[in-house]
């Protein structure tokens, strides 16, 4: 009878969404998180169970809500861009690449060729590092331990990179409207080289610990299964939409920063279970090696950004001799630059999915209205029709092979 | 790919009277908030827009009529094309019907709008706040709601300041 009123003081405001079992006490209401270890991150699901069968899963965001896009609104083009490492902290890099996209195309401003595969490559080692992370940590869930202190191994190197070419390992707000901060300094490419060389046979090194390990596909095969259809209409993309049987990557449909020069191949498994979804990642990681590979080789000399004064800020030398340089240098880092009024919407491949910006602009130097079109918030929605029915292990499995960042989940 | 999207504007225009315009190669359609079920049933059933990329909410004020846009981003996998959906709205507390039943997946972003920017949503299955604690009051990216510092006290605002100014006492 104590847990009767327990429960009606708290469900309350989501009867709807549970069965009437549950407010009899007949089912039981488990609490997950928001600290729980395999939420990753603090997620907070409210779990109906009948016995260990889940009945309901009610997925509760917004812990790491931190008003992102507010804030946007009151910072200059420019100087907004620091905000957007925050949402993605796996895909900083390509968060940045994402708004530069955005700025760029409101602005209609060029990129000079280098400064374009500088991000594609940047973009791509980051790609490799977010699923390194996920692989770990999906694999610990299922309590494949060593996995995760490999997928770290390796994704130190790359953080080594990013520390390499910017100065900070993980918010590295290295993209700017216009090119790069800086060009790449000389041990850029061997570094890289270097990388690309043994990450083949490390990737082989991870399957021969997963991919055909019984235990693994135990937990793994028919668990968590999307049907096409049903992964079009959760509005799901990335990796999980192609573990389902969907042919689609932004990077082929709608190229942006030079991707139709690159020749490298989609993955796509028709299952829909969250070992597809695995291989789906697995074979994405080899992809980004094979785009990386063919950038390397055709990384052209030139400027590193954009020559246009009235976006991109002069470089540092020049402030000491010319004058002009210093009003625009002033100019910039004070007021920003304009951008007409009118809206853009950009999409682009994130490890997790559709990163899309909606960015407003309304003739001044700030933006009128930001809004990110996260891949993990648009997925993570489908784990209240996907979990129910699965044992609370498989829900595991499956929270782990959706694969979302809560800070990209409640920006 | 431009003919199709001028065979899809003009079936829509013909059919629910909308207004297009163009900004940087985006396609954007101005509908009426009474026909956005209408006009989001034909893309899926007739155009092929399989999925609801996005969908957001922009506030123009001090502008009354209309103070809100909703923006819808349309997707197609199979055309491989992008369409924006703008639904003008009136007023202090607008409402706009639930798409819902055509994409799935608008639930949580519909929530997200009814949170952040006070758009009610008609016929949602489910309008409770999203991303703010349940009890919040007020929605955030609403240009009238303030981004939350201190205001700066001089001497000659120092009085009117103070008492408007929140106190960790009270």
């Amino acid at each position: 009878m104590a847990q009767l009123e327990s429960i009606k003081v708290t469900t309350d405001e989501i009867k709807h969404l549970i069965s009437n079992r549950a407010v009899e006490g007949e089912t039981m209401l488990l609490n997950m998180g928001p600290q729980h270890p395999a939420t990753h991150g603090v997620l907070r699901m409210l779990v109906e169970l009948d016995g260990e069968t889940v009945i309901n899963c009610i997925p509760d965001i917004g812990f790491l809500h931190t008003g992102i896009e507010k804030n946007m609104e009151a910072k200059t083009y420019m100087k907004a861009e620091v905000m957007t490492d925050r949402l993605d902290y796996l895909n900083t890099v390509g968060n940045n690449l994402a708004y530069v996209l955005a700025v760029e195309k409101l602005v209609e401003l060029d990129v000079p060729e280098r400064a374009q595969v500088i991000r594609v490559i940047m973009t791509e080692l980051q790609r490799i590092a977010s699923h390194l992370v996920w692989m770990g940590t999906a694999a610990m869930d299922l309590a494949a331990m060593t996995v995760f202190l490999y997928s770290f191994r390796e994704r130190e190197d790359i953080l080594n990179i990013l520390e390499m070419v910017s100065g900070q390992r993980m918010m590295t707000t290295y993209f700017r409207p216009g090119g790069v901060w800086r060009d790449v300094p000389e041990e850029f490419e061997k570094a890289v080289r270097d990388f690309i060389d043994i990450m083949p046979a490390r990737l082989d090194e991870y399957e021969s610990l997963l991919t055909e390990n019984p235990i693994f596909i135990d937990r793994t095969k028919g668990i968590g299964v999307i049907p096409k259809n049903k992964a079009l209409g959760w509005g799901l993309t990335g990796p999980i939409a192609r573990g389902s049987g969907i042919d689609y990557d932004i990077r082929k449909a709608h190229p942006y920063t030079g991707y139709e020069n690159y020749d490298f191949d989609v993955p796509v498994q028709k299952a829909g279970d969250v070992y597809a979804r695995y291989q789906v990642r697995v074979e994405e990681m080899r992809q980004s090696l094979r785009i990386i590979d063919q950038a390397l080789k055709a990384f052209p000399k030139g400027p590193f950004r954009s020559n246009n004064r009235k976006f991109v800020p002069p470089p540092r030398a020049e402030l000491g001799t010319s004058m002009e340089a210093v009003i625009h240098h002033f100019k910039l880092w004070t007021e920003g630059f304009d951008a007409p009024k009118g809206s853009v919407y950009f999409p682009v491949e994130s490890p997790r999915g559709e990163l899309g910006i909606f960015l407003e602009g309304d003739g001044g130097p700030k933006p009128y209205r930001v809004h990110w079109r996260t891949p993990s918030f648009s997925n993570l929605q489908v784990l209240s029709w996907l979990a129910k029915g699965h044992y609370v292990a498989d829900l595991i499995a499956i929270i782990g092979s959706i694969d979302f960042v809560l800070g990209d989940t409640d920006r | 790919m431009e003919k199709e999207i001028k065979e899809i504007t003009n079936d829509l225009k013909k059919k629910f009277k909308v207004e297009i315009s163009e900004f940087r190669d985006e396609i954007s359609l101005l509908v009426s908030p009474e026909k956005i079920v209408e006009v989001c049933k034909s893309l899926k059933k007739d155009h092929g827009f399989e999925q609801l990329s996005s969908l957001t909410a922009v506030d123009y004020w001090p502008e009354i009529a209309p103070r809100f846009h909703v923006v819808y981003q349309m997707n197609s996998y199979s055309k491989k094309i992008r369409l924006e959906l703008r639904v003008p709205l009136d007023g202090n507390n607008p409402s706009v019907d639930s798409v819902e039943s055509v994409y799935p997946n608008a639930n949580w972003f519909e929530r997200e709008i009814w949170d952040m920017l006070g758009v009610t949503i008609d016929g949602h299955s489910d309008p409770r706040r999203i991303l703010m604690p349940h009890d919040w009051e007020g929605h955030p990216l609403r240009k009238d709601y303030p981004l939350g510092y201190e205001e700066v006290q001089f001497t000659f605002n120092h009085e009117e300041i103070q008492k408007r100014k929140p106190n960790p006492k009270d």
